[in-house]
């Protein structure tokens, strides 16, 4: 199942549709760094509201995305992760640190504009 | 259940990425069935993600067995993963945050004894490993 990567002005959307094998999980990491390369993304988005289930590998991969993005000079925001989701990441141990989460798609856009927006003026 | 009321082991074949996804959704189809919330459902279907995992990174085939317990006043799902793999060489270890032999977060393991109601570990080179976990309804 592959993952749709958007491109919206200068950011990526990638928006998780259903349950992830960990190849999947691996392959947006390759196509988001890629894309973000390509384009010249200063923003990453990933919509995780589908995926059932955030367990060691995909918090690992995702916090492997959010670190090569930031080496590109973007930034990563993961958006969605749904209240059951959570429980279980928290019970687990699991942390995504350095990456900042968003309720929804709105916020994470807004988010992105909002720093861009003081930054381009200062 | 069979018409006898017994429960009935569900097994599924841990061969490949795919046979991950197919038994964490097995797990939390039967734990909706008898009663968890979607909370706890969640929560079953990590550690399965987890237990499974490690069965193909680990031993590269093996298998997760679910079942229904009952006791007197709750319902529960038992998770055994097994494989004859190599075995865990150093157990302890094995449940420690951060540790892992295939440069990885180190979480799994442990995480799962976090999250589940019981949970038993055996493992030997000879006879693989085996994980049992338990997560009852309150």
């Amino acid at each position: 199942m592959q993952v749709p990567i958007l491109k919206q002005g200068p950011y990526l959307i990638a928006t998780i549709q259903a349950a992830l094998t960990d190849s999947d999980i691996v392959q947006l990491r390759d196509a988001l760094v890629d894309q973000v390369v390509r384009h010249r993304a200063r923003g990453v988005i990933i919509d995780v509201t589908a995926l059932d289930v955030m367990d060691s590998f995909a918090t690992g991969t995702l916090r492997d995305i959010a670190q090569m993005v930031r080496l590109r000079g973007a930034e990563t925001v993961i958006v969605g992760i749904q209240p059951d989701v959570a429980l279980a990441m928290v019970q687990m141990g699991l942390v995504l640190e350095g990456v900042t989460t968003t309720l929804d798609l709105e916020e994470s856009l807004a988010y992105f504009q909002h720093k861009h927006n003081v930054l381009g003026r200062s | 259940m069979n018409p006898a009321g017994e429960a009935t082991d569900l097994s599924v074949a841990i061969q490949n990425e795919t046979d991950i996804v197919t038994a964490r959704m097995r797990g939390r189809a039967l734990a909706l069935q008898i009663g968890f919330s979607p909370a706890q459902a969640t929560l079953l279907a990590t550690a399965i993600s987890e237990l499974a995992r490690n069965i193909l990174l680990y031993a590269q085939r093996g298998e997760v067995v679910l079942s229904v317990l009952e006791n007197s006043h709750q319902a529960g799902v038992s998770v055994v993963a097994r494989d004859v793999g190599p075995g865990i060489a150093d157990l302890s270890r094995a449940l420690e945050d951060g540790y892992s032999t295939s440069g990885r977060l180190g979480l799994g393991l442990p995480g799962v004894r976090r999250l589940a109601d019981s949970f038993e570990i055996r493992s030997s080179p000879e006879g693989g490993t085996i994980v049992v976990v338990k997560m009852w309804c309150p």
